[in-house]
């Protein structure tokens, strides 16, 4: 029988993706050998022209990893989704936007404006921004269209499965491989990582607060932090609450609070609303005034809330501009 | 008849680098373009954020070097909030960053670099990649990279509490402090990593040193351009990776700056042009020439190599037997031999591992003091860090708050991104003549980049792997007159 065709891509990504795959270490040997690679520009020597020429669904399954920036991540997005019979967001980027998701508080003319005219290394008397076509004495050379908007992959094409985590961790990346290979797959749209919170697994779940008990919040470089206690009750921010469990508490670890990378669990919309909800229900106000004063002690909620997923939110972005 | 050249490297680069040759009348090179097609905008939506979530955001611009990213933005901190680490948290700072260096260097070797040594550049493309390597070096050999890989990277989750995306780091200090049996470990992973670093080299010596076609390559002249060089040095103007004055030098090897992180305008400034995303850096008290080396062009270079060329030695006495052989053998410093990024690259892992050693050795570093909680008001903080692929700034303004007004970041491969362009456009004038284009093109234009490191703005950086070319020659009116694909 032959082996499953796979292809593994990275849109708007940092690599770090590509980087879990190989710290899969010797297990990667064990994906190589159960399948066929047909695209994978990190590791191996392969051709769009290669995947073009591929039977529509010919690759059972495509790892995405990345958000969408510009029309030539959108482009090869859309020809794997038609070349492919599964396709799965890998990673937060493609699944909720991921941390670059941010820029959608800004837009293109924005961050061009910073990046081309205003950073204070510029030197560029002539006011020149990168364009999508430029004629030189010798030709012309083009660039990709760069969006006004960061996409989260399921906003531009069809995708059956999410793989949350940034990056996610090498036991959910073989339990999905695993469940692929053997055909064991919950529905579609399913998000392949434990559906509860990541405070039900925490090692500090026991000193969570239970009722209302914050005065004020306060910033990770502005106190001691206690190894042992949870986060919220020494009123830092954790998105633990409003946070996916898959990760092994990584962040919590090294003694810092969650930002979030999974996503919220599945009967969540909005992960940064929820995490109002949890918050509200601890903040320690008899007024409004008080509420208030509390809560303007929270830094950047809208940033913090919304670290991995703004693109993926209700919200989704702040203007409302073309593509 | 004008021709032109697409090379739209489709892997590792895919969709993130791509280079146009054009040739003249005659079919030789009239100019080469090196275009990076990608922007992500980090330094905007960084306004707005508290600044000591900055160590946490701005990682995810390369997952490959994110604890660069995530130590370089933590000093940008210290300096910002005006704080100084304990002596413990500055140590283990350290200790984390020379485990990564020391992986990145190797991966760097053994899965990218090497294989145009090890396997050969003229051997078979199909087996120019680390399967190659392994064929060619045994699996014992594989198997003890694999190794020193899996254990350094423990080393930076067991700090960081994940490798990809640390988050230890807090202005005036780190997170969580290191444990006595963990330190022991960890001298024990510095200690296999300073046998394989003086193993790597050795490798590099039978397989390249040896061989008279190779070392005629690293000597010749496709692959060399005489610029300026930058990297950080210690007081005693020693190669160091994670703190210390920023030193330039002269084509001829002579200081021609020294400055601290906050002083870097006064030295760097950046061209844009229209035809990429990516910026180009040079030396303000220089001035900007375009595309060309030499003593009156500001094109500078960064990474092993020119850490190596402005530094005086390393701290480390391995390391340092190794530098001065490798300039002995290049004929002196600086060496403009772009092919020897990847024996300086080899030296740079043995201080790395001896470095860590070091540090883990220092009973000092298990010190539970390892936090100083800032007090003064924040503005301005600037950080600089030597990465891998070469010196890397983190700059930012805040408001009294500490919420980001304003972030510039110029990225270690950026400072190379005229010298690319410019070493690309050599390695084809050597190989094209008369619109004749061999197969050998394909690895000669991929090795004239790749002895870089090339981490294209730190979001497309390479792993592990070769890259594939396609290569189009097309005429004047765009026909595709040949194409040649290395499968």
């Amino acid at each position: 029988m032959a082996k499953p065709k796979v292809a593994f891509y990275w849109c708007a990504s940092c690599g770090g993706c590509e980087e879990a795959v190989v710290d899969l270490a010797e297990n990667i040997l064990k994906v190589v050998e159960a399948v066929e690679f047909v695209l994978w520009p990190v590791a191996m020597d392969f051709k769009i022209k290669d995947v073009e020429a591929l039977q529509d669904g010919e690759i059972a399954v495509s790892f995405i990893n990345g958000s969408i920036r510009t029309r030539e991540q959108e482009h090869i997005a859309k020809l794997l989704r038609k070349k492919s019979g599964l396709v799965v967001a890998f990673g937060a980027c493609a699944h909720i936007g991921g941390t670059p998701g941010l820029a959608n508080f800004s837009n293109r003319e924005i961050i061009f404006d910073y990046v081309y005219q205003k950073s204070p290394s510029l030197d560029n008397p002539n006011k020149i921004f990168p364009q999508e076509k430029t004629t030189v004495k010798e030709g012309e050379l083009t660039l990709p269209k760069f969006y006004n908007t960061v996409f989260t992959l399921d906003q531009v094409i069809d995708v059956d499965y999410y793989l949350p985590g940034c990056a996610p961790p090498p036991d959910l990346i073989m339990n999905a491989v695993e469940a692929i290979l053997t055909g064991n797959l919950p529905p579609k749209g399913t998000v392949l990582a434990p559906d509860k919170s990541l405070c039900d697994t925490c090692k500090r779940k026991i000193t969570k607060p239970e009722k209302a008990v914050i005065k004020q919040f306060r910033r990770v470089h502005e106190v001691l932090l206690d190894p042992e206690k949870c986060f919220l009750d020494q009123g830092i921010i954790c998105l633990g609450p409003a946070t996916r469990d898959g990760c092994g508490e990584r962040c919590i670890n090294a003694n810092m609070p969650c930002r979030g990378c999974f996503g919220s669990t599945s009967r969540v919309e909005d992960q940064g609303a929820k995490f109002l909800s949890a918050l509200a229900s601890i903040i320690d106000a008899d007024s409004e005034e008080e509420i208030k004063k509390i809560t303007d002690s929270i830094a950047d909620p809208a940033g913090i809330f919304y670290f991995y997923s703004l693109p993926a939110s209700m919200l989704r972005r702040k203007f409302r501009t073309e593509l | 008849m004008k021709k032109r050249i697409t090379i739209d490297p489709i892997t590792r680069l895919e969709g993130h680098g791509k280079i146009e040759i054009f040739l003249d009348d005659r079919g030789d090179v009239e100019k080469a373009y090196f275009q990076v097609p990608e922007l992500r905008g980090f330094e905007v939506f960084s306004v707005g954020r508290p600044a000591e979530e900055m160590p946490r955001i701005t990682p995810k611009i390369c997952g490959v070097c994110p604890t660069t990213h995530h130590i370089c933005s933590t000093k940008a901190l210290d300096d910002l909030f005006k704080v100084e680490p304990p002596p413990a948290a500055k140590k283990l700072r350290e200790l984390m960053y020379s485990a990564f260096m020391l992986e990145d260097h190797n991966l760097h070797f053994f899965f990218l670099g090497g294989p145009d040594f090890v396997v050969g550049p003229s051997a078979p493309p199909a087996e120019r990649n680390i399967l190659g390597v392994i064929a060619k070096v045994g699996l014992e050999i594989a198997g003890k990279v694999i190794k020193l890989r899996r254990e350094c990277r423990d080393v930076i989750t067991l700090m960081g509490g994940r490798v990809i995306h640390p988050v230890c780091g807090l202005p005036g200090g780190m997170s969580k402090p290191l444990a006595e049996d963990d330190r022991l470990k960890i001298v024990g992973v510095a200690k296999n990593g300073v046998e394989f670093a003086q193993f790597a080299l050795k490798i590099f010596d039978d397989v390249v040193l040896k061989n008279k076609e190779y070392v005629d390559l690293v000597l010749g002249d496709t692959y060399k351009h005489t610029t300026y060089y930058m990297g950080m040095v210690d007081k005693n103007n020693k190669v160091n990776f994670y703190d210390g004055d920023v030193r330039v030098v002269t084509p001829e090897g002579k200081e021609f700056a020294r400055f601290r992180p906050g002083e870097y305008l006064n030295h760097i400034a950046e061209r844009v042009e229209p035809w990429s995303y990516m910026k180009f850096p040079y030396l303000k008290n220089v001035g900007w020439k375009g595309f060309v080396d030499g003593k009156d062009s500001g094109v500078y270079r960064v990474a092993p190599l020119a850490r190596l060329n402005v530094a005086d030695g390393m701290a480390t006495p391995l390391a340092q037997a190794e530098y001065e052989r490798m300039f002995t053998t290049l004929g002196g410093k600086p060496a403009h031999n772009t092919l020897a990024f990847h024996w300086a690259r080899l030296v740079e892992a043995l201080y790395a591992a001896e470095r860590m050693l070091e540090l883990a050795q220092d009973k000092g570093i298990t010190d539970p003091h390892i936090r100083n909680i800032p007090t003064a008001i924040p503005d301005e903080g600037i950080g600089i860090v030597e990465a891998p692929r070469g010196t890397l700034i983190h700059h930012y303004k805040t408001d009294k708050n500490g919420i980001i007004t304003e972030a510039n970041l110029i990225v270690a491969t950026v400072n190379n991104a005229a010298a690319i362009c410019m070493s690309i456009e050599k390695a084809a004038r050597g190989l094209i003549k008369g619109g004749k284009v061999s197969d050998g093109l394909l690895n000669m234009v991929e090795m004239a980049f790749r002895a870089y490191d090339p981490c294209f703005a730190c979001a497309t950086h390479t792993l592990p792997g070769k890259m594939a070319l396609s290569v189009q020659i097309r005429n004047s009116n765009g026909d595709i007159m040949q194409t040649i694909s290395r499968e």
